[in-house]
């Protein structure tokens, strides 16, 4: 029974990690892409798609991945290249990606998906009480880890992640020394839409393998929540994602344990603990402010 | 190839103007390609899409009915984005403003009288802003991120509606179907043009949509709060050292956004829907956010965007009878327009060059 339940909160907390991971990188580098659940929604269409036609759910994650680059190469031209203001531009692509998702998808409404295979990782699937917890998983869920970690020393431990953050700090100062300010944001908002992407392929080859529309029910604006409250550090990304999961799964298992409470009520939650989470970090300051990227959500044009 | 912007030093009138022109002009070329894409002649279906639905009476009066809770919203938003104050929960609030509003023809069903519509409409006013106040003031008292907290609570807003209309709001008398009981015609709109050659089924929301357009008009433009609206948006900086209360001016364009977004709810349910449903909105309150853009926040220019965008929702419908076009392709279009609008905005504010590719230029 605790490992169904620990089972589910990692196939829960999983889509949030990989999307929230793309969306630190994103503004790190001071974009703002508010745009993280439309591009998670077209991944997992594109995702169910190919699925559908190839009968390959790893075909699949290549195309959700790409899927995710293209709508975000859109928001990048808009955004970054023709310096729109971000938070509109953002809203505009989830916007046309549910738009698009709900077309695209009309036809598969009631077909079975593909499932994505678990692999178990030889001998230590075999450990006592965590091995299959942890090393019977979706790959999804060893690549959310591994993206966890990369991220991490991407960021802090490499000269690239190094500039990354001072074009998201200090855009002139890092334009004034040489980098290309614009072409790294665009790689920054790239690799979010590319983790977007796969978070909405896990939603359709993992989660539920089937498609309904608007699946992605708001899991795209909570991992932007999540980099809030992660106040845009990978590892307390981690940590965060599997809060989550847990008050998602919580609510399917409250009642199984004779919880009596409507059901939208449990639904409810992990939205009402979103808003809670963000109140309980913004109070505290000194834990946010320190990393905010300081050019967050503004343009950069440069002068010439 | 690459792009540089080169800021204007004073941009016409006439650009400011064009620009929402040149955005729909874009957004029309690139569905006659999609249309094209998808096997239908693009002149045929821009015609069933943009023209269609305004040939026949019924169907202006759907106009009427789809615009008036886009214009709505939009004039309320239009006060919070010119305030740089992101209320992205419209869609929340309107649903809240209907459940507040609806509470008496479904709670006492007997009441009937004059007053019973105002009381309504003044209580769907409330219940968009007190939904626009939570996150105006976790915003203002602890800083939480307002564009994140007014979208989660558009969620819950939705979550509640479908317990009551499931749970205690379920009509008595109505085979447990998911829905309130009908409302009493003393709790209706009522219709604008109901008999004769040019009835329909379009109610007083339009009407109550162009008066507040106005008055938000006159109150951008004619009092200090519309002043201090304005400067907050363009200068934080200039809004302290003039003395502004920047918080005061969030939660206000909160609870106005709010109270308008809330309002449309109770217009659209007591007009055009006549009950509680799980679901009472086909998205009006994030349309809205475009048709407040494309109507560049200006409370005129969103009139006319509302009834643009509420074509989008008809047209759709329309291309989807005769065409055999997905409905769902408004929402792409709605998507497409918004971005359109945001990147014309681009080309007024900026000198735009594009040059291919020259290897050895520092960027």
């Amino acid at each position: 029974m605790i490992e169904a339940i620990l089972i589910s909160v990692i196939i829960a907390a999983t889509p949030i990690l990989i999307a929230a991971l793309g969306e630190v990188v994103a503004e790190r580098s001071g974009v703002l892409n508010l745009g993280v659940e439309g591009m998670m929604i077209v991944g997992a269409v594109t995702a169910f798609a190919t699925a559908q036609i190839t009968g390959s759910p790893y075909l699949a994650i290549l195309t959700a991945a790409l899927a995710g680059v293209a709508m975000a190469g859109l928001f990048a031209i808009l955004a970054i290249w023709l310096a729109t203001n971000q938070v509109a531009t953002g809203l505009a692509l989830t916007l046309f990606g549910l738009g698009v998702a709900s077309l695209a998808g009309e036809s598969f409404v009631g077909r079975p998906g593909v499932k994505l295979g678990d692999i178990a990782v030889p001998y230590l699937s075999d450990l006592p009480y965590v091995g299959t917890v942890l090393f019977a998983q979706s790959p999804l869920f060893y690549l959310s880890i591994a993206l966890t970690v990369g991220v991490t020393v991407f960021l802090f431990r490499t000269r690239a992640g190094l500039r990354l953050r001072s074009v998201g700090d200090q855009p002139v100062a890092a334009h004034a020394l040489g980098l290309k300010v614009n072409r790294i944001r665009t790689l920054a908002v790239l690799f979010g839409g590319l983790c977007a992407g796969i978070a909405g392929a896990q939603l359709t080859l993992v989660y539920t393998p089937q498609w309904i529309d608007g699946l992605s029910a708001g899991r795209g604006w909570i991992a932007l929540a999540l980099v809030v409250f992660a106040s845009w550090r990978p590892t307390r990304v981690l940590a965060g994602a599997y809060l989550f999961g847990a008050v998602t799964i919580a609510q399917f298992h409250a009642q199984a344990f004779g919880v009596d409470i409507p059901s939208q009520f449990l639904s409810a939650l992990p939205y009402l603990a979103t808003i809670l989470v963000l109140v309980i970090f913004a109070s505290n300051r000194r834990f946010t402010m320190v990393n905010t990227p300081a050019a967050l959500g503004r343009p950069f044009v440069p002068d010439r | 190839m690459r792009i540089d912007l080169r800021r204007r030093t004073n941009v016409p009138w006439w650009a400011e103007a064009l620009a929402p022109l040149l955005a729909f002009t874009v957004t029309l070329a690139i569905g006659s390609v999609m249309f094209a894409a998808s096997g239908k002649p693009p002149a045929a279906a821009l015609t069933a899409y943009f023209i269609e639905p305004l040939s026949e009476i019924w169907s202006i009066h759907e106009l009427a009915i789809k615009a008036a809770p886009l214009i709505i919203i939009a004039v309320g938003l239009s006060v919070a984005y010119r305030s740089n104050t992101w209320n992205i929960g419209a869609e929340g609030q309107f649903v809240a403003g209907a459940i507040t509003g609806a509470a008496i023809p479904v709670l006492f069903p007997g009441a009937t009288g004059v007053w019973v519509l105002p009381a309504m409409l003044a209580l769907g006013l409330l219940g968009g802003a007190a939904w626009g106040a939570i996150p105006g003031l976790l915003k203002t008292r602890f800083g939480a991120n307002e564009i994140l907290v007014s979208l989660m609570l558009v969620y819950v807003a939705q979550l509640l509606l479908d317990w009551l209309v499931r749970g205690p709001w379920r009509n008595p008398e109505g085979y447990n179907f998911p829905e309130t009981r009908f409302f009493d015609d003393s709790a209706r709109l009522p219709e604008l043009i109901a008999m004769g050659d040019y009835g329909g089924r379009a109610n007083f929301g339009i009407v109550i949509a162009l008066v507040l357009a106005a008055a938000t008009a006159i109150l951008l433009t004619r009092t200090k709060k519309g002043f201090e609206i304005k400067v907050t948006g363009a200068s934080p900086r200039a809004a302290r050292f003039a003395g502004f209360d920047q918080k005061a001016t969030t939660m206000f364009a909160f609870l106005f956004s709010g109270a308008l977004a809330g309002l449309a709810g109770i217009v659209e349910v007591a007009g055009a829907i006549g009950q509680l449903t799980p679901v009472i909105s086909p998205g009006y309150g994030f349309t809205a956010i475009i048709v407040a853009f494309l109507g560049r926040l200006h409370p005129i220019g969103i009139v006319i965007a509302g009834l643009v965008l509420a074509l989008t929702y008809l047209g759709g419908e329309a291309a989807q009878i005769s065409l055999g076009l997905s409905e769902k392709i408004a929402q792409v279009f709605q998507g497409v327009l918004l971005f359109a609008v945001l990147a014309s905005d681009t080309l007024v504010r900026y000198r735009v060059t594009v040059t291919a590719r020259g290897r050895g230029v520092p960027a």
